[in-house]
């Protein structure tokens, strides 16, 4: 490894790394390295000025490696590549020291931190003499696309895409789209109606010939890369001919089951039989037969009424589950927000006492079309006199979760006006903090105010019934006072958590989880529509509480990263691979059945392993097993490895 | 043994996981000793003994391999295979002499950087508990490593199978 021309470049971050990191010692030392011609320390290695220096070393002093000694190479990994490039050099002969992430940031001593990070690029050093240059594979792109979840972050997605002209696959959990905001009344600030905003976005979905639209189905396995994704779907049965029904709903009035199974859509407000119409505006509007309560299905015994009824014989009780392959370049992943449920803070009194309800139902029953037909009424079938709005249930609490859901504030001030709209009642709003961030919101709380509101500052802290009514206890902070006021209504604004099965969709698809549950974008700040997986990407409150202009934009900035790939029509995918060095192979077969991608055969004929580059992932487990070292891993080599943990221990 | 003793830790990373775990730690501007140097691996079940064994020879008083949760891993189950892998090492490093407390093997995800750094904190404290670890000349150490390692290529020049060994 001698006579190598390796260039050193050790970044301030302006004092990010330098206010820890004595970075002119660094680069000092640095230069005493053997193979080392060129050691220097500048401000911002990542400024146009500091890749500039390296291109220019690498043409004017001749550097065949290079190491750069900054932030974590998951950040800036990809700009170094393309500066050596520029300056005529591989990009796979860059090494990075990550000197800020694992060791500014994280260190207090400032010795320390200087001691550490000379190790590190001592690694780094020690590594790159053994970087090979590596060509990046192109591969050519699928141009559809898959999106998961049909709310309006998916469908804002998925009509953009199709209406570029491309193919959308929309896949939907539910037997209908439209998410949780098709269950709303108004939406905030605007009171503009959910369905009239809505309802046209999900007509179109309908219409839009591009999109194949799979409801009651969910994606069970994803196998590719991107550009190149197979994904299987597995379609649940409706039990209803989607040709025959025209959603008429005769079905639904037969069912002898009729009004006895409480309706998820309405939120447990009303009752629907095991035929039913999720509601009026739904796309497709066909009659849904639910498996779990229909009593031919689930006790093999019913008078098949909905049969006899529906006079286009559009019910089918021999459908089976079906399986869908589809083959995309891109996955935009929009499964929403599930709701919290109140019974889990049992202070509240949610399902315990009647007239605590929490915010979905509330928006049910102000939806002209809900169970209530648009009135507020209590359980009795009056109007309450007064009406306590509680934030933060379930957020911003140690208890359940850290974070605040974000909308709740807004739409708590959206209750308050609508009771206000709708009765004479009082209304009390118990918040912590008020948080009305978006554009027109503040201006609709200062409206909401004078609507004569009672807000009130302190987070409610027991629901209570006293002489048969119910009671909010809470200290008013700004009183500095203990307050129990009586209401007839309590409407609990619950946080916005993780799908309860994020977790599976998660490693479904082989991405990862935020702390809190929600799936993690690449970069909080500059990338939060991507993930780690290239070509998945996120929209909507799957990735974080969010409000729907937000969702909306997020799901715009997803089909945009889509339709990137597709414009581009082909995608540069991670070269690092495994392979054989049939020399050294004794054909002992042990990497065969270690691969998980199944990218290893023993060829028969010369009896040594042979590794499909084409769908081998480069992780390396063949090498690490293989007793005769004959499998190579390009660019996490042995001798790579090797070399670098000498270096950083020196 | 010195009072003063700071242990040299080496850290072996998987890049979707731990890697960006550790990233975490850093952003949050979490602070944790400086006795971890780390080394990225794409997978942990890229790691094997060889740069543990090595670690050990230049000097390391202890090493963390990290991967992620098992059933979140990018490379569908290759952290599978690290754990497997986890119990042989620790029993060849003991029967060599070394604690097995000085090898230690964990799950991080990308969102743990607080757990990260409480981890490496541990484990600093705990082997500053057992001392550094002397390597004595002649010591099975070299002998192993040497043999894990230089050995392989013999084997295959000789063409004998070496179906025996642990995958």
């Amino acid at each position: 490894m001698s006579g190598q021309k390796i260039g050193v470049y050790v970044c301030h971050c302006g004092s990010n790394i330098n206010g820890v990191v004595n970075c002119s010692k660094v680069a000092e030392e640095a230069a005493q390295l053997d193979g080392v011609v060129v050691s220097k320390d500048y401000k911002y290695m990542c400024s146009d000025p500091g890749q500039e220096m390296i291109k220019a070393d690498i043409k004017e002093k001749g550097l065949d490696r290079v190491v750069v000694a900054a932030c974590s190479p998951r950040m800036h990994e990809p700009t170094f590549r393309k500066a050596l490039e520029g300056g005529g050099l591989n990009g796979y002969l860059l090494e990075m020291a990550n000197i800020r992430e694992h060791v500014s940031w994280v260190t207090k001593d400032k010795e320390e931190a200087t001691k550490k990070a000379l190790a590190l690029v001592k690694g780094a050093v020690n590594r790159v003499k053994y970087h090979q240059p590596i060509e990046e594979k192109e591969v050519p792109v699928n141009d559809a696309t898959l999106v998961i979840g049909a709310g309006i972050a998916g469908i804002q997605a998925a009509l953009q895409v199709a209406e570029a002209g491309h193919k959308v696959y929309l896949i939907e959990k539910k037997q209908y789209i439209g998410g949780n905001m098709a269950k709303f009344d108004k939406t905030f600030p605007t009171l503009d109606c959910a369905a009239c905003i809505l309802t046209p976005k999900m007509v179109d979905v309908g219409q839009n010939p591009n999109i194949e639209l799979y409801t009651s189905s969910e994606v069970i396995k994803v196998d590719g890369y991107v550009g190149n994704f197979t994904v299987t779907v597995k379609e649940k049965p409706r039990y209803i001919n989607h040709e025959k029904c025209t959603g008429c709903g005769d079905c639904a009035t037969a069912c002898i089951m009729k009004n006895r199974i409480p309706h998820e859509f309405d939120e447990g407000l009303s009752k629907r039989g095991a035929a039913y119409i999720p509601f009026p505006q739904a796309v497709p509007l066909k009659a849904v037969i639910d498996d779990q309560n229909c009593l031919l299905l689930t006790r093999k015994k019913c008078t098949l009424a909905c049969v006899k009824a529906c006079g286009r014989k559009a019910i089918n009780f021999n459908q089976h589950e079906t399986i869908h392959e589809f083959n995309v370049g891109s996955i935009i992943l929009a499964t929403g927000f599930d709701l919290f449920d109140a019974k889990r803070a049992p202070q509240y009194g949610y399902g315990r006492y009647p007239n605590v309800i929490n915010g979905l139902q509330f928006e049910r029953m102000t939806n002209a079309s809900g169970p209530t037909s648009g009135h507020i009424l209590l359980e009795d079938g009056t109007e309450p006199k007064s009406v306590a709005i509680i934030h933060c249930v379930g957020s911003r609490d140690e208890n359940y979760n850290k974070y605040c859901s974000r909308v709740c504030c807004m739409s708590s001030v959206k209750f308050a006006h609508m009771v206000k709209d709708h009765t004479d009642a009082e209304v009390y709003e118990f918040y912590i903090d008020m948080r009305t961030f978006g554009k027109g919101y503040e201006e609709f709380y200062n409206r909401v105010q004078e609507e004569g509101v009672h807000f009130i500052r302190g987070k409610g802290a027991e629901v209570a019934q006293k002489n048969g009514r119910l009671v909010v206890k809470a200290e008013d902070t700004l009183l500095g006072q203990y307050r129990e006021i009586p209401v007839d209504l309590v409407i609990l604004n619950t946080a916005l958590e993780p799908r309860v099965d994020a977790e599976k969709v998660a490693q479904t698809l082989g991405i990862s989880r935020s702390a809190d549950g929600f799936f993690l974008e690449s970069h909080i700040k500059l990338d939060p529509v991507t993930t780690t997986t290239d070509g998945i990407y996120l929209a909507g409150c799957c990735q974080s509480p969010k409000d729907i202009p937000d969702s909306v934009a997020q799901g715009s900035a997803a089909a945009s990263q889509s339709l990137a790939i597709i414009a581009t029509g082909k995608v540069k995918i991670s070269p690092i691979s495994a392979s054989v060095d049939e020399n050294q192979c004794a054909g002992c077969r042990i990497c065969v059945g270690l691969c998980p991608y199944r990218a290893i055969k023993l060829n028969e004929e010369t009896l040594r392993a042979e590794i499909n580059q084409a769908v081998c992932k480069g992780c390396g487990t063949c090498a690490a097993a293989c007793p005769s070292g004959a499998i190579k891993v390009s660019h996490f080599d042995n001798d790579q490895l090797l070399a670098q943990i000498e270096g950083v221990l020196a | 043994m010195s009072e003063n003793f700071e242990p040299k830790i080496l850290g072996i990373l998987c890049n979707w996981c731990s890697y960006a775990g550790a990233d975490l730690a850093g952003t949050s501007r979490l602070k944790y000793p400086a006795n971890i140097r780390i080394v990225r691996v794409m997978c942990s079940g890229r790691v094997e003994p060889t740069l543990i064994l090595k670690a050990f020879q230049e000097g390391a008083d202890g090493v963390l391999v990290s991967g992620c949760h098992p059933g979140d891993c990018h490379y569908v189950d290759g952290n599978i295979k690290t754990l497997r892998r986890t119990p042989l090492i620790s029993r060849l490093l003991t029967q060599i002499g070394i604690e097995p407390e000085r090898f230690k093997q964990v799950w991080v995800s990308a969102s743990e950087g607080e757990k990260f750094g409480k981890i490496v904190e541990q484990m600093v404290e705990d082997i500053k508990k057992i001392g550094p670890y002397q390597k004595k000349t002649g010591d099975a150490l070299d002998t192993v490593a040497h043999e894990v390692y230089q050995s392989t290529k013999e084997v295959a020049a000789t063409g004998e199978e070496g179906g025996s060994h642990c995958g």
